[in-house]
């Protein structure tokens, strides 16, 4: 009876049980890969919002404090968005007739909220709370990247876990002082020193537990 | 298939006197050393190939496979779009992301139980106890912590219906004008029914309505009355009057029939007083007080005497007149009345209230012989409105409504239809009242006989007020506006009375304004949760002996027939509420059903000798009985529970609803035809019969056996340790093991571990001590928990099978005879091993250690192998088979606690210790430059025990409380000798029986 494979198969097959591992490898990095694209983290895409909001013309045109509107992100979780109220402090006064700004007044008038589009978003099974970061000397921008060069907001890091244990693992490259946190501008002069004494002084733990994060 | 287990009772009791090394049985399954039950240690979850091996064949299953693979790809993780709605206005006190509490008050059986409300942006989600109210000082019982659930049930009514169709409020109160006017004219026909009252502001509203009306009658019914608490008040002091007790002056308790600790209005309160005064500490205590019980069923208050004596119900009244009588026929009662002699003035008899209102009477003639009355019993005027013999004003209004004297009837709560005594026919006779109305939460069986129904508010939707137990008012205030159109009992009879349309907010306050309110009184009210003062003043009163009574002859012979209001579903209110129902009633460890209770004794005069099971599924199933009572009969599956008296059958009622809604309906059987209005409770003259139809079994989800640690992992000394006080003082150190006691609550001196130990040293280290001694197994912390963790449910067939979710259980132990054992009580939560076997067979490592000693268990890396649950030996840890999680129903979202994640399905979970007020309050001590304080953070379970039983703290912190009770003699860790290094330990049980009878099975088992 003839040999149903020809000699060559051997090699072929050789190369193809070999060649799985690689195959494999090659699939997973190209998984990997995508995993960590804008794709799936939503990283740097822009977000249509109700009013083209620009940061850009409000934080380093005007010099507003990020804690003017976002209150509350020194004392709980959430940083706070804010309330129509807080817009029309000003726009009572200024802009008043601008058509860019109808939704916020017509928000304002009828008691209905705005609706805003949210640009960072956590999985529900993990805890952050800004509060902590902030008191701990974690800069606004080390996380949500130029907010004050941004027009419309979009999210700059990937906040993958990967990217948060960059931080949780080494804090002493990342922390700047408290005085320095809502300061976009900030550039450290000497963070090889700076970092470590500030971890020091602030008593910056390294926290890599699960339960740190995830409960 | 099935088979049959023989119940030799005979066998069983030889049995107990051979334990394997210690004298603690936890059921009669382990008694009779089947294989079956077996089977509940050596697989984890014995019954779970049962639902694979029906049907999936290999197509099916290469079907399903490939459908699955597909599907993860399309489920891929892209984040959904998410919309973030800020305020308009902003309230200055609300901060997104923290949450506020408000005081308030629930009302249960018309007693204001003072709460705090936990609030997410205006979302109630957690209910504690509020620590400055008298009646649950801080503490929280599962009806209080349930009742969250209720507001957001979707099954609630949410419209006005007439004659079951879909109406408006206004087209009610067009409806009401000509009735009321025709009842001014006429003057009577008019009635009220209402469950019971404290509430000034309605009791004024109805008042003034009677004023309106002469010819209206304002009726009450509560199928948990407490009639005979007032009536027997009324017998000793001449009126009605309200009686509460101060636990911590008695020396001595005698219960009789009583479930103070467990049970009624003020249990938490009284739980807290009396375990105060057992609560043993090296050096500091003295002396502990003595409870003697003498009951019929096994209630949580005789689970933790010092001594029990299980009687028929009937036979109290006759007890209570020996004691009156000073004298003791048997050495028990000797005993008891010679401690009642030598503690005048500090000791209690409390009478319980399923006792005809002549042993109430009794009771207070003993405490008036005593001194007791002004010291350790306060009686004050009643705290209700207007206190009636409920039963007594039912009938009226039943007589009334058959004579066709009633126009009108306008029920305010309650579900009368369901819960009226049986031979009263309520249903018929209201059948005769040509306008009839029913105002309650739940479309249910009085709504559907009524023409209208209006929508309740719950009490967290509303302005009310209600007092406490001793006559504390409080405002109730509401945390959310009513989800489902509601309106409450003030806006109802506000209706009737016609004329200002107010809100039940303007009716409260201007109540109480209008007696001397001012804003800042009333401001401080509501930040209080209570009226500072209000509670009643003592009466100094004295109570004769009642005259003998000869009406009923106690019955000797025949089986007595005892009716208990169910212990989780209350009257069948919560029927509809998946935490009651699935939690395991405190003595049987049943859930989402009613049995027929008896003792091993009765069990084998009436011939139930043997049980059916499923070998393959090890389900408990039992047989049916029919019980026969005043000529009712009623079939019911009976269950043999070990210490009931003989010749007793105990059933409970409030189960067996029809129009409940989704949970509720056609669960368990309705007992109430076994209800008469001349025995609320029961009485002697039933009769049991094994049904002939034998094949017909029923099967019972009852948990005792679930999640059980394997005996044979378990050491010479056990997992519960027992001693009396005397051999306490004898031998303090008489729970810890000699080889293995001074290591459970260090790091390791004698560890022969392979694993270099955890440094904590900088760090916290979390850990836990439960008290046994005062645990009275009353499932406060078991609801806590489901609350706070948001933990599903999942049904009477997964409880079956082993799957309830619960991430603490309470183990119930037995010692000795199995006709009257003594009970001991042991909440297991996860023990956070400092070596946990979980953590290295986690292949994904899913569960690891923390940094301060907690066992994490990180549901988004779980993949569900439950290796982890396997290697568990105390079995704390709990797998999501199913989606259990209602992740669909809108109102069931606004509910969950939003700091902690909902689990999916295929996750496994267990208890944090509650990792996220841990979190809180390290990241709030963090913020400040500190340390946490002990006591900043406070578990769920331990906010919620009413005794104070579970203390958690950090044991670096020498000062703190846990570390002092890991430092007490009797401090013992379960499976010691695992060298699992536990951070949950506990205190050895202490009981404290009279040294005139402390021989027996109350001995030691401490060994020198």
């Amino acid at each position: 009876m003839a040999q149903i494979f020809h000699r060559s198969a051997n090699t072929l097959s050789r190369v193809t049980i070999f060649g799985a591992i690689f195959i494999a490898g090659f699939v997973l990095w190209v998984i990997g890969g995508i995993v960590r694209s804008p794709y799936f983290t939503n990283q740097g895409i822009h977000r249509e919002q109700v009013v083209p909001f620009s940061h850009q013309h409000h934080v380093a045109g005007l010099g507003i404090d990020c804690r003017y509107c976002h209150t509350t992100v020194e004392t709980s979780s959430f940083a706070g968005i804010p309330p129509t109220s807080t817009c029309m402090n000003c726009h009572s006064q200024i802009w008043t007739n601008a058509e860019m700004l109808e939704p916020v007044r017509a928000s304002f008038r009828t008691g209905k909220p705005l609706v805003w589009s949210r640009v960072h978003r956590l999985p529900d099974f993990v805890h952050f709370r800004h509060d902590i970061h902030v008191a701990k000397g974690v800069g606004c921008a080390s996380c949500h990247g130029r907010i004050d060069k941004m027009n419309l907001v979009y999210q700059a890091s990937p906040l993958t876990m990967e990217w948060c244990l960059s931080c949780h693992r080494a804090p002493e490259k990342y922390i700047r002082p408290r005085s320095e946190v809502f300061n976009m501008n900030y550039v450290p002069k000497n963070q090889a020193v700076l970092g470590p004494q500030l971890v020091q002084q602030y008593r910056v733990q390294s926290k890599t537990h699960c339960s740190a994060c995830h409960y | 298939m099935s088979e049959n287990k023989t119940l030799d009772f005979t066998e069983f009791r030889a049995r107990v006197g051979d334990l394997r090394g210690k004298e603690f049985w936890r059921s009669l399954e382990e008694l009779s050393r089947s294989d079956v039950f077996d089977d509940f240690f050596t697989q984890e979850f014995p019954q779970q190939a049962i639902p694979l091996q029906k049907g999936a064949n290999r197509r099916d299953f290469m079907k399903l496979m490939g459908a699955s693979v597909a599907m993860a790809g399309l489920a891929a993780c892209r984040q959904p779009a998410d919309a973030i709605v800020p305020y308009v206005n902003q309230p200055e006190s609300v901060i997104p992301g923290k949450p506020l509490f408000f005081a308030s008050a629930m009302p249960l059986g018309g007693v204001a139980h003072g709460v705090l409300v936990e609030s997410h942006l205006n979302r109630p989600t957690k209910i504690e106890g509020n620590p400055e109210h008298p009646t649950t000082i801080g503490a929280s019982d599962a009806f209080m912590q349930a009742s969250v659930l209720n507001l957001y049930d979707p099954d609630r009514s949410q419209v006005v219906r007439k004659l079951g169709d879909t109406a408006t409020w206004g087209e009610f109160i067009a409806a009401l004008q000509p009735v009321m006017n025709a009842a001014r004219t006429n003057g009577a026909g008019l009635r009220i029914l209402t469950q019971t009252i404290t509430s000034p502001t309605l009791g004024a509203q109805i008042q003034a309505l009677a004023a309106q009306y002469p010819g209206m009658k304002w009726h009450q019914w509560e199928a948990v009355n407490h009639d005979s608490v007032r009536e027997g008040g009324r017998l000793a002091f001449g009126r009605y009057v309200n009686t509460h007790y101060d636990f911590t002056k008695a020396n001595v308790v005698v219960s009789l029939g009583s479930d103070f600790l467990g049970d009624g209005a003020a249990h938490l309160r009284y739980a807290r007083d009396f375990m105060a005064r057992r609560r043993v500490r090296h050096g500091v205590t003295q002396s502990i007080n003595r409870l003697y019980a003498i009951e019929g069923s096994m209630s949580n208050t005789g689970s933790v005497a010092d001594h029990r004596i299980p009687v028929k119900p009937s036979q109290i009244e006759a007890i209570a007149r020996q004691i009156l009588a000073g004298e003791g026929t048997t050495p028990v009662l000797s005993a008891l009345v010679k401690d009642l002699q030598a503690n005048r003035g500090a000791s209690v008899v409390i009478a319980g209230d399923e006792q005809p209102a002549v042993v109430h009477a009794i009771a207070h003639a003993i405490n008036t012989q005593l001194g007791n009355i002004g010291t350790t019993v306060l009686v004050t005027d009643p705290i209700e409105v207007a206190p009636v013999n409920q039963l007594a004003s039912l009938a009226e209004l039943v007589r009334d409504m058959n004579a066709g004297a009633v126009r009108a009837l306008i029920i305010l709560g309650g579900n009368p239809v369901f819960d009226a005594p049986a031979d009263l026919q309520f249903a018929k006779a209201l059948d005769r009242v040509p306008f009839r109305v029913h105002h309650s939460l739940y479309y249910d069986e009085t709504s559907y006989a009524c023409h209208w129904h209006i929508p309740d508010t719950h009490w967290l939707e509303t302005w009310s007020d209600a007092r406490g137990h001793d006559g504390t008012v409080s405002i109730i205030q509401p945390l959310i506006a009513p989800l489902y159109n509601g309106r409450s009992a003030h806006e109802v009879v506000g209706a009737l009375i016609g004329g200002l349309d107010q809100t039940p907010y303007q009716t409260v306050r201007n109540y109480w304004f209008g007696r001397g309110a001012t804003e800042a009184t009333w401001r401080k009210w509501l930040h209080d949760g209570l009226m500072a003062g209000t509670a009643l003043p003592p009466i100094a009163v004295a109570a004769s002996a009642p005259a003998a009574t000869t009406n009923q002859p106690p019955a000797t012979s025949g089986i007595e027939l005892e009716l208990r209001h169910d212990p989780t579903i209350y009257d069948g209110r919560f029927a509809n509420n998946g935490w009651l129902q699935e939690l395991p009633k405190p003595q049987t460890k049943i859930t989402w059903d009613n049995v027929l209770i008896v003792s091993p004794k009765t069990s084998e005069k009436i011939g139930y000798t043997s049980e059916e099971r499923d070998p393959l599924v090890n389900e408990k199933r039992t047989r049916f009985a029919t019980i026969t009572y005043r000529g009712v009969s009623m079939r019911l599956p009976i269950w043999v529970v070990p210490g009931y008296a003989e010749d007793v059958a105990t059933v409970y009622f409030g189960y067996g609803r029809r129009m409940a809604g989704k949970i509720g309906d056609n669960v368990g059987f309705n007992t109430y035809p076994l209800r008469f209005s001349n025995a609320l409770h029961g009485g002697p003259g039933a009769r049991i019969t094994m049904s002939d139809d034998a094949p017909r079994i029923y099967p019972i989800a009852c948990t005792q056996e679930h999640q059980s640690i394997d005996p044979k992992l378990v050491g010479e000394r056990g997992l519960i340790r027992a001693a009396t006080f005397e051999g306490y003082k004898q031998n303090p150190r008489f729970a810890q093991d000699p080889h293995h006691g001074s290591d459970v609550a260090g790091h390791g001196e004698h560890s022969t571990n392979l694993y270099p130990a955890y440094d904590y040293s900088t760090k916290h280290a979390w850990a836990m001590v439960i008290d046994t001694s005062i645990c009275t197994g009353c499932n406060g912390c078991v609801i806590a928990c489901q609350s706070e963790n948001n933990i599903p449910i999942v049904g009477k067939d997964e409880v079956v099978r082993e799957r309830e979710m619960h991430w603490l259980r309470i183990d119930r132990y037995y010692r000795g005879d199995i006709d009257n054992p003594e009970v001991f009580h042991e909440p297991v939560p996860c023990m956070q091993c400092e070596t946990a076997p979980c953590e290295p067979v986690c292949p994904v490592e899913a569960t690891s250690h923390s940094e301060d000693g907690l066992n994490d268990m990180t549901y988004n890396r779980c993949v569900g192998t439950r290796y982890c649950s396997n290697n568990c030996p105390y079995k704390v840890r709990r797998f999501n088979f199913f989606h259990y999680s209602d992740y669909d129903t809108p109102s069931l979202k606004a509910m969950r606690n939003p700091d902690v994640t909902v689990r999916t399905r295929g996750v496994m979970e267990k208890c944090t210790y509650c990792v996220q007020r841990i979190n809180s309050a390290k990241i709030e001590a963090e913020k400040q430059g500190r340390r946490v304080r002990d006591g900043e953070v406070v578990t769920a379970c331990q906010q919620a025990c009413p005794t104070e039983a579970i203390v958690f703290g950090d044991m670096n912190d020498k000062s703190s409380k846990v570390a002092n009770l890991k430092a007490q003699p009797h401090h013992y860790a379960l499976l010691e000798e695992l060298q699992t290094l536990p951070r949950t330990t506990y205190l050895g049980a202490i009981r404290n029986p009279h040294p005139d009878l402390a021989t027996g099975h109350t001995a030691d088992t401490g060994h020198e």
